[in-house]
C-alpha cells in the first residue's frame, strides 16, 4: 500500500502541475515546458526499453523524429492534429516492427544492434537533408530539406481542425501525456509480462530455458518504446511548430541516452526529471552565449559515469536506504568460493 | 513403462574440427526414470549433454522427445515442450530476488494468480528456503544456494523431463544428500537426467547408470553392476592400458 502511494505521487504532481502551470507560468515558459514533457515522453521509451529490456538503442531518435515527421505532414494534409498524432505513432511503431524484427531475430550482440540503430538515425538524417528539392513533397507539404517543414499547425480540437488550442491548453495536455505515458509504463513493467523482460534483461539464457521466447517479448518493448518516441516527437513538432533533420541528428541521439544515465538506468522518475533539468540548462546556456552547450553536456555526462555511474534516482535511494540495518545483513553474508 | 520412450538419441555424432567428442551414442531413456551419465574427464558427458538438449547442434544423429525430433527446434520451443535444462554453470537471474525467480519460472505454465503462488511457496518450501532466503537477490546466495535456486526453478516449471549437468559441484556432503532429495522430489513428477562425477551421490540416486567413454556408451546397467564392472573400475582408475592389455 504505501509502495503504491509512493508510485503514484509522481504522476499526481505531473497531473497537478498540468492543472495549475497555467495559472502561475509565463506563455513563455509554459511553451518551453511542453516542448520538455514532450522530450521527456520520448525519453521515458529509452528508459523502458534500455531500463527494462536492457536494449541500448542508440538510434531512440529514429522513432522520435519520424513521429515528428509524420506529424507535420499528416497534420498539414489532414487538418485533424488527433489523427496526426496516432499516424505518428503508427509509423514509429511500424517501423520499429520492421527494424525490430531484423534485429532480434536475427540475434544480433548488443554492440551491434546499438551500431546499427544509430546508423540508422542518421540514415534518416542524410536522406531527410537532401530533400530540399521542391520535388520531394507529400501532398502540399514540402520536405524541405536542411530546413525541415515550417508553419505546422499546432493542437486542434479532436474533430474541428479550424478549432486550435491554446498555450495553456497545449501545456496541460503535454504533461497529461508525460503522467500517462509514465503510468502506462510503469504498470506494463509491474505486469507478468513486463517481468518477463526484467528476467530476459538479467539472462537471455535463463528466459529461454524456462520456455519464453525472447525475441518476441524484445520486440513488443521495442515497439512500445518506440510508441513513446513518437508521441513525444508528434507533440514537440505541435508545440514548436516546425521539424528539421536535426531531430535524427548525433547530438539529439546522443541526448536521450544522456538523460537515461544520469536519471538512472532502469528508473523512470529520474530519467524524466534529468530530461527537464538538462533541457533548462540547455535553453539557459543557449540564451547566454558564453559556454558551449555541447561542451557542458560532454563534461557531464563524463562527471556521471565516473561520479554516479548508477543515475540520480538510484543513488539518491541507495543514500536513503543505507540507514536500513538489514543491508548489512546482506552485505556481512559471506559467499563461499564457486 | 510406456512403449515410446520419453527421450530417444540416435547415432549421436558431434565433431569439434577433426575431433568427434560424442561419437555414435544411441540411448533411450523411459518415462519415470532417473538416469545418470558418468565417464571420466574428456569421455563427452557435456558435450553429450549439450546435444541431448540441442543447445549444441549435432554432426549427425537425432534426438526424440516422446518420438519427436528435437532438430531444428528453437530453444524456447523446446523448453515449451516440457524439457527443463540445468547447465553446469548456474543459470539464475542473479540481481532478481529467489522467490522472482521461481515464480519466473512457473509464469509459464500460465497458471492462475492464487495458484501460482502456491506453486511458488510450495517450491520455496521443497528446496529448504525459509523467507530470509527466499527474499534474497540471488546473487547473494552462497554456491550451493544458488543450485537449488535454479532446481527450484526447473521444479516450478513442472517439466516432463529434467535434464542436470553436475547438479552437486562445489557441494560438501552435505549438501550433495540435500540435493538427492530435492532430484527426488523432481522425479516424483518428471523424468531425470544427470550429468555426474560423484559416485555416491549416482548410487544414492540412479536406477539405471550409462558410462561414457571417449565420446562412446561403454556400458549402461544398474549402480550395483557398474561399480563391479571391471572396466569401468580400470578407467575411472586410469588405467585404461593395462586393461585394454589384459583385454587384448
Amino acid at each position: 500500500m504505501v509502495r503504491q502511494v509512493k508510485q503514484a505521487f509522481f504522476p499526481v504532481a505531473l497531473v497537478l502541475f498540468a492543472a495549475l502551470g497555467p495559472f502561475i507560468l509565463e506563455p513563455f515558459d509554459l511553451v518551453n515546458l511542453s516542448a520538455f514533457s514532450a522530450m521527456a515522453i520520448a525519453a521515458l521509451g529509452l528508459a523502458f526499453v534500455w531500463g527494462t529490456l536492457g536494449i541500448l538503442n542508440l538510434g531512440h531518435c529514429t522513432f522520435f523524429g519520424l513521429g515528428a515527421y509524420a506529424y507535420a505532414i499528416a497534420v498539414s494534409n489532414l487538418g485533424d492534429s488527433t489523427l496526426a498524432a496516432l499516424i505518428g505513432i503508427a509509423l514509429a511503431v511500424a517501423f520499429s516492427l520492421v527494424l525490430g524484427y531484423f534485429l532480434f531475430f536475427s540475434r544480433l550482440g548488443d554492440v551491434y544492434l546499438g551500431v546499427i540503430t544509430l546508423c540508422v538515425t542518421l540514415i534518416f538524417y542524410s536522406f531527410m537533408t537532401s530533400t530540399a528539392d521542391p520535388s520531394f513533397h507529400i501532398g502540399p507539404v514540402p520536405l524541405g530539406g536542411f530546413n525541415g517543414i515550417t508553419a505546422v499547425p499546432s493542437l486542434n480540437m479532436p474533430g474541428d481542425p479550424q478549432a486550435f488550442l491554446s498555450t495553456e491548453a497545449t501545456f496541460s495536455i503535454c504533461l497529461l501525456s508525460l503522467a500517462g505515458a509514465y503510468v502506462l509504463l510503469s504498470l506494463l513493467r509491474s505486469s507478468d509480462a513486463g517481468r518477463i523482460m526484467t528476467a530476459i534483461r538479467e539472462s537471455e539464457l535463463r528466459s529461454e530455458l524456462l520456455g519464453y521466447d525472447i525475441r518476441f517479448y524484445k520486440l513488443v518493448g521495442f515497439a512500445v518504446s518506440a510508441a513513446m518516441a513518437g508521441l513525444g516527437g508528434a507533440l514537440y513538432t505541435a508545440v514548436m511548430g516546425y521539424v528539421s533533420p536535426n531531430v535524427f541528428d548525433l547530438s539529439q541521439a546522443s541526448q536521450f541516452v544522456l538523460w537515461v544515465i544520469a536519471g538512472g538506468l532502469g528508473a523512470f522518475v529520474g530519467p524524466v526529471v534529468a530530461s527537464f533539468g538538462f533541457q533548462l540548462l540547455s535553453s539557459q546556456l543557449g540564451a547566454n552565449q558564453v559556454f558551449n552547450t555541447e561542451l557542458i553536456f560532454g563534461a557531464t555526462i563524463i562527471l556521471f559515469v565516473m561520479l554516479a555511474p548508477q543515475g540520480l534516482q538510484p543513488m539518491l535511494l541507495g543514500l536513503s536506504s543505507l540507514k536500513f540495518p538489514h543491508r548489512f545483513g546482506i552485505l556481512r553474508r559471506k559467499e563461499k568460493p564457486a | 513403462m510406456s512403449k515410446v520412450p520419453i527421450l530417444a538419441a540416435r547415432g549421436l555424432v558431434k565433431r569439434f574440427g577433426g575431433v568427434a567428442a560424442v561419437d555414435g551414442v544411441d540411448l533411450v531413456v523411459d518415462a519415470g526414470e532417473i538416469r545418470c551419465l558418468i565417464g571420466p574427464n574428456g569421455a563427452g558427458k557435456s558435450t553429450l549433454f549439450k546435444c541431448l538438449t540441442h543447445q549444441h547442434q549435432p554432426t549427425s544423429g537425432h534426438v526424440l522427445f516422446e518420438g519427436r525430433d528435437l532438430q531444428g527446434l528453437a530453444t524456447h520451443r523446446i523448453a515449451r515442450l516440457g524439457i527443463a535444462i540445468k547447465n553446469q554453470i548456474p543459470s539464475i537471474y542473479a540481481n532478481l530476488d529467489v522467490r522472482e525467480n521461481i515464480r519466473l519460472a512457473g509464469l509459464r505454465r500460465w497458471l492462475g494468480k492464487r495458484q501460482l503462488n502456491r506453486v511458488v511457496e510450495l517450491t520455496l518450501d521443497e528446496i529448504g528456503f525459509d523467507e530470509r532466503l527466499a527474499s534474497q537477490p540471488a546473487a547473494t546466495l552462497s554456491h550451493a544456494h544458488r543450485q537449488w535456486c535454479e532446481l527450484g526453478m526447473l521444479l516450478a516449471s513442472s517439466p516432463r523431463i529434467a535434464l542436470l549437468d553436475e547438479p552437486t559441484a562445489g557441494m560438501t556432503r552435505e549438501e550433495m544428500l540435500k540435493t538427492v532429495d530435492v532430484i527426488k522430489r523432481l522425479n516424483a513428477s518428471a523424468t531425470v537426467i544427470v550429468v555426474e562425477h560423484d559416485l555416491e551421490f549416482i548410487a544414492r540416486l540412479a536406477q539405471r547408470v550409462t558410462v561414457l567413454h571417449r565420446g562412446k556408451v561403454l556400458v549402461e546397467d544398474t549402480m550395483d553392476k557398474i561399480e563391479a564392472n571391471e572396466i569401468v573400475r580400470d578407467i575411472y582408475l586410469g588405467r585404461k592400458k593395462e586393461a585394454a592389455h589384459a583385454e587384448g
